[in-house]
């Protein structure tokens, strides 16, 4: 064979495996992706049985653990509505009430109900949680 | 001080703008005054940098609250090291450092290559100073490491509790070297693109600063994932976070490119793939510095929501329309010399382990952006998760793995029967032998891929060991030197060839802790009060003790964990969880001492066969009411003390009082213990993944340091520059 000819051939053929490999990633890609939500969207729309992604701050006040399990409220950013989350396993460090978190869960009636150690949570560069400054801190605690 | 930092930081953005106009002009001009001034403008860049980094480091080192960037992420209790490294965890002094690492990198480059590459160099070296202007720009008018505050405040707010960790502090600089090194091999690209000098001069100047950064961005890496293992309380190193990809991308692709390039050097092919390479790796540097920078994509990592993210789209957007204009406009000069002999040949090896790694970027990148191109196909923010990324990571990188045994094996051009033979005898055997002795481990089946995989190791150990073996027998025939001597001589002598194959060595170690740790790994959340035990993977863990310990930062509440095997004592592990204070009045004068960040320290004991991990999570739910208790108690007292006029002295005894109550309550956790809850993990041969970096690291130095050939032919150049220097000047 003309080996130009060679050439052009394994060419098309590398194409053409690259093409069906790249079109088999974005096709798993979107029926694998957990869409990501707010809570208001899922109040509205959230069907039970499907995981979705819920994405917003902490609520002040709603942090409860019981028994092992984590409950509180993901506020909306956009309106002023929450979902209620029950959640079990790991908690990372950086949870706090006020704190943007990221967790997978199912809906169940108004609850939803996070799966094990889904949580995400975002951790700020900038650490602002000193005391103020007539308050001393605990560097006087006696050990 | 500041204002002298701000001065500088302005000189510096002169002085880089001066230098890409000098540069260009005696490019253009064909004036060397002008390339030389260009040159020296990026020494005196590095010069005023560092002097800018060094007030910036002074600042937190003498807790100068001035400084509005030490007084959010330093405090005067924050250790002497945090405080030194602090400065890049923020994001101004992170940009600090980016451009300061660059005009230094960039300057050794400059002064290494200064007779070398001539045409190309002004023009690489305005490529350089634009990347410089760039990240100026961004500290004068964006983010600037030098602003003030009016009112100091006595006291600052400390470094982020989850950063204090050596890794963490280390972590930065080693990918920020990794970004910036990968900077100099893409303008020295531009410049050959530019200039048309398109041979193999321009790789050679700077396939060291290549291989350079990408053993600092895989430095950085493994540093970072050694943090989220030991730091981040959750047991893994590896999540696929948007932040950790960003890193990866480069690193793949720049993997990619020091394999290919040495297709370039030996047979003139593949100048298209390797312009494009190093052209893309340049991006993914500055794409990676990006996502962390522009809190674009949802990561716990990511410095939130800045105002950098219109910048830097129009910087890559620049660098990715000029890269495809570039490649195209020069497609002609970058014709192949020769064409591949057989797929039966090393340089095949080379072009489909290439094709896996830039393969492996794509799904990497893909699965990172998918929130944003779901987004813009759907109008859905949609996310994949590390199962989906692992449906083909994993088999990419069994093949990898596999090809980097393979590699060494195969000779240039063409192979032969008897040629295949001869090499991959004792590397087939080693690994059927593996294979053979994995099946007979109880419960290695259950995890089908680990086992094939262990195998394609032992197939690459047995490769690379083969090769030094044969290098060491040749170098013993004909030196007649004994096996330790021989194996450092040929070592020596081609350090490029023997440190890529240590490489990859330390490369499937590497793998192999990653595969054996996360498919046999044993983890469990268990609830136990003191006393009591929990068994994993035939260990028994007690809970032997609660510890308290509040210190000058923060109150450590912890446990004591006595892990024994058949009655036998394996180790005492102490895990704790760091409560750090907080602002927030409406916890209370105490409750605020139990309701700031939190910070795992996990109780470690790494084995060359299994580590062994805990961490508490103590419910703190039992001393509310005794905190709630103390806080009314302090208010009243306080109302009292600042009824009766707030005497200086009774408010420091009240604080006084209330430090006591502080240390008392949580005392509690030890004198009327209650249960707490710990993660258990067991996980055989995680210790691998760290002793495989180190594999990866000495091979990487040893490949980066300069063969004494040619350190010999480099002497000898001199001399022979300076014996013409003097002729000429004694026949003038």
């Amino acid at each position: 064979m003309n080996p130009s000819r060679k050439r052009r051939i394994r060419l098309v053929v590398a194409l053409t495996a690259a093409l069906l490999a790249a079109s088999a990633l974005v096709y798993t890609s979107f029926s694998a992706g957990s869409d990501e939500r707010t809570a208001g969207q899922l109040l509205d729309s959230a069907v039970p049985g499907e995981t979705y992604t819920l994405a917003g701050t902490v609520a002040n006040g709603s942090v409860r653990r019981e028994d092992g399990v984590l409950w509180f409220r993901v506020l909306d950013p956009r309106r002023p509505v929450s979902a209620r989350v029950r959640y079990t396993g790991l908690v990372p460090d950086p949870f706090r009430e006020g704190r943007g978190v990221m967790v997978k869960v199912r809906r169940n009636g108004d609850l939803f109900v996070a799966e094990k150690d889904s949580m995400v949570t975002k951790c700020p560069s900038k650490f602002q949680v000193a005391p103020p400054r007539s308050d001393p801190r605990p560097g006087s605690v006696s050990t | 001080m500041a204002t002298v930092g701000r001065a500088l930081l302005i000189v510096a953005f002169a002085v880089a703008l001066y230098g890409i106009g000098a540069s260009l002009y005696g490019v253009l001009r064909g004036d060397r005054r002008f390339v030389d001034s260009g040159r020296r403008a990026v020494y005196a860049l590095a010069g005023v940098l560092t002097g800018a980094f060094l007030i910036l480091e002074l600042a937190f080192l003498r807790n100068d609250f001035a400084f509005e960037v030490v007084a959010t992420h330093s405090s005067t209790t924050t250790p002497t090291f945090y405080k030194a490294t602090a400065a890049w965890s923020s994001q101004e002094g992170s940009l600090l450092l980016w451009v300061w690492l660059l005009s230094v990198w960039s300057s050794l480059v400059l002064a290494l290559t200064r007779r070398r590459v001539r045409e190309i160099a002004p023009v690489a070296t305005a490529v350089l100073l634009g990347f410089a202007s760039f990240f100026l720009m961004l500290t004068l008018f964006f983010e600037s490491p030098f602003g003030t505050l009016a009112q100091p405040p006595a006291e600052g707010t400390g470094l982020n509790p989850l950063l204090r960790h050596p890794a963490m502090m280390f972590h930065p600089p080693m990918l920020y070297s990794g970004y910036t090194l990968f900077s100099i091999p893409f303008a020295f690209a531009v410049g050959a693109l530019v200039t048309r000098r398109l041979n193999s001069e321009w790789l050679q100047a700077t396939r060291r600063f290549a291989l350079a950064a990408w053993l600092f961005l895989g430095i950085g890496i493994v540093l970072g994932a050694r943090w989220s293992y030991t730091e981040l309380g959750w047991g893994g190193y590896w999540a696929w976070d948007p932040v950790e990809n960003a890193s990866l991308l480069p690193w793949l692709t720049g993997t990619a490119f020091i394999h290919a390039i040495m297709i370039q050097e030996r047979r003139g092919m593949l100048k298209v793939w390797n312009a494009s390479l190093v052209l893309a790796t340049g991006t993914l540097a500055i794409l990676g510095t990006f996502l962390v920078r522009s809190g674009i994509l949802d990561s716990i990592h990511a410095f939130g929501a800045s105002t950098l993210g219109v910048p830097f789209l129009i910087l890559i957007g620049i660098m990715v329309l000029g890269s495809v204009a570039l490649v195209v406009w020069r497609r002609a000069d970058l014709r192949s010399e020769h064409q591949l002999d057989s797929l039966l040949s090393r340089e095949a090896v080379f072009l489909l382990q290439n094709v896996i790694l830039v393969a492996l970027a794509f799904v990497v990148w893909w699965g990172t952006f998918f929130p944003l191109i779901s987004e813009a196909v759907t109008g859905t923010r949609s996310l994949v998760g590390p199962p989906w990324f692992d449906k083909y990571t994993v088999p990419l990188a069994f093949v990898l793995v596999a090809l980097s045994g393979v590699g060494p094996l195969m000779a240039w051009r063409r192979v032969t029967a008897a040629n295949l033979r001869r090499n991959f005898t004792f590397p087939v055997s080693a690994a059927l032998v593996a294979l053979v002795a994995l099946s007979l481990v109880s419960g290695a089946w259950e995890e089908p891929k680990a086992v094939a995989f262990a195998s394609i190791v032992a197939f690459v150990l047995a490769a690379v060991g083969q090769e030094l073996w044969r290098g060491m027998r040749a170098r013993q025939a004909s030196a007649q030197e004994a096996a330790p001597v021989a194996l450092a001589g040929v070592v020596r002598r081609n350090r490029r060839r023997y440190g890529g194959y240590i490489v990859h060595a330390g490369f499937a170690v590497l793998l192999l802790g990653v595969a054996i740790s996360s498919s046999f790994e044993h983890a469990k959340d268990v609830t136990l009060r003191p006393g009591q035990t929990a068994s994993i993977d035939g260990f028994d863990v007690r809970y032997a003790r609660a510890t308290s310990r509040p210190s000058s930062e923060k109150i450590s509440l912890g446990a004591v964990m006595e892990i024994s095997k058949d009655g036998r004592e394996v180790a005492t592990l102490h895990t704790t969880r760091g409560y750090y204070p907080s602002q927030d009045e409406s916890l209370g004068i105490v409750g605020r001492f139990f309701g700031g960040e939190r910070e795992s320290e996990v109780g470690l004991r790494a084995g060359f066969g299994r580590d062994i991990w805990i961490v508490i999570a103590p419910d703190l739910a039992p001393l509310a009411p005794i905190i709630d208790e103390g806080n009314a108690t302090f208010r009243r007292a306080m109302v009292g003390v600042m009824r009766e006029g707030g005497d200086e002295a009774a408010v420091a005894q009240l604080f006084a009082l209330r430090d006591v109550a502080v240390t008392a309550v949580a005392r509690r956790f030890v004198t009327r213990p209650w249960p707490a809850t710990f993660r258990m993990i067991v996980s055989p041969l995680a210790t691998w993944i760290w002793i495989g970096t180190i594999i990866i690291v000495c091979g990487g130095l040893i490949a980066l340091w300069p063969a004494p050939a040619t350190a010999r032919r480099r002497v000898t150049a001199g001399y022979a520059a300076r014996v013409a220097r003097e002729l000429a000047r004694s026949s003038s």
